[in-house]
């Protein structure tokens, strides 16, 4: 059942990525100050806001471990963390790759390009240095205060371009407040809704190989025992 | 049409492309070895158990 239903939202997220593509390099007019180039925002701001959902999932999953010591949970939050820290990737090589473009730098060490850079860097860490406690409840112990730690971060990152008097080149936000065309916003929400469709197959299939991990663990339990 | 401005968006998307393939072939990989892993294990102590 899990299996089919990781397939299937797999499937259904290639399928809406695909359309996507189609509407976002043939449907859309260019931006007038950008051109062709704006595109990219479809997949690198779609890209954080589902890695930061999975982070936030992470660190409820984290904090219900500590509470009540179920390894579900820390299964949860690892997945969670590996899927959203691959997709926090994404976004910095587009954006990279935009500032390249737009700014002529490939990087900038603005408020907002550091803080998300910490935020991989530290999630990064959190991926690095768990396998290195063998003990599993304090591996997932560890861990999980690890992740609560880390998920300071996420809310810095948002507030990095809406602090006022800092100075930013990163552009200002365009989400919600009328900035970005109206005829951008169905391509931006299916581009969420296909990173997250393809995200949520990630964590499970990373959820069953921890599942599997563990049951591993518990057979050489059995075979030293025999 | 600003070629420049093209081949960087290229160049996005194809990134992009290339970390997440990148990431699903090492999740692949690592569902495969955990797979056999586990195939291995539960039949050595199926061995043992007989033995």
């Amino acid at each position: 059942m899990r299996e089919k239903a990781t397939y299937l939202l797999a499937v259904l997220g290639a399928l809406v990525m695909i359309y996507n593509l189609h509407v976002i390099f043939t449907g859309l007019p260019d931006d007038a100050l950008q051109g062709m180039i704006f595109r990219i925002i479809f997949i690198h701001v779609p890209a954080d806001l589902v890695a930061d959902t999975f982070y936030t999932v992470a660190l409820v999953t984290s904090v219900l471990f500590l509470a009540k010591k179920n390894f579900l949970y820390d299964s949860i939050t690892v997945s969670c963390i590996e899927v959203a820290t691959m997709l926090i990737l994404v976004n910095l090589v587009t954006g990279s790759i935009w500032g390249r473009n737009q700014w002529g730098v490939w990087w900038t060490w603005d408020l907002r390009l550091t803080t998300q850079l910490m935020k991989f860097v530290l999630y990064l860490g959190y991926l690095i240095i768990r396998p290195a406690i063998a003990e599993p409840t304090q591996r997932a112990t560890m861990s999980s205060i690890v992740a609560i730690f880390a998920y300071a971060d996420v809310p810095l990152v948002w507030m990095a371009i809406r602090l006022p008097n800092v100075r930013t080149n990163h552009p200002s936000p365009v989400l919600g407040n009328g900035k970005m065309a109206a005829v951008y916003n169905a391509p931006f929400g299916m581009g969420m809704l296909a990173l997250l469709l393809i995200g949520s197959a990630l964590v499970l299939i990373r959820l069953h190989q921890e599942t599997s991990q563990r049951e591993i663990d518990s057979v050489r339990r059995e075979l030293h025992a025999i | 049409m600003d070629i420049t401005n093209l081949t960087y968006l290229f160049y996005g998307y194809t990134a992009a492309f290339i970390v997440i393939t990148a990431f699903v072939l090492l999740l692949v990989s690592r569902s495969r070895r955990i797979d056999r892993e586990l195939t291995r294990l539960k039949a050595m102590v199926e061995d043992r158990e007989k033995a």
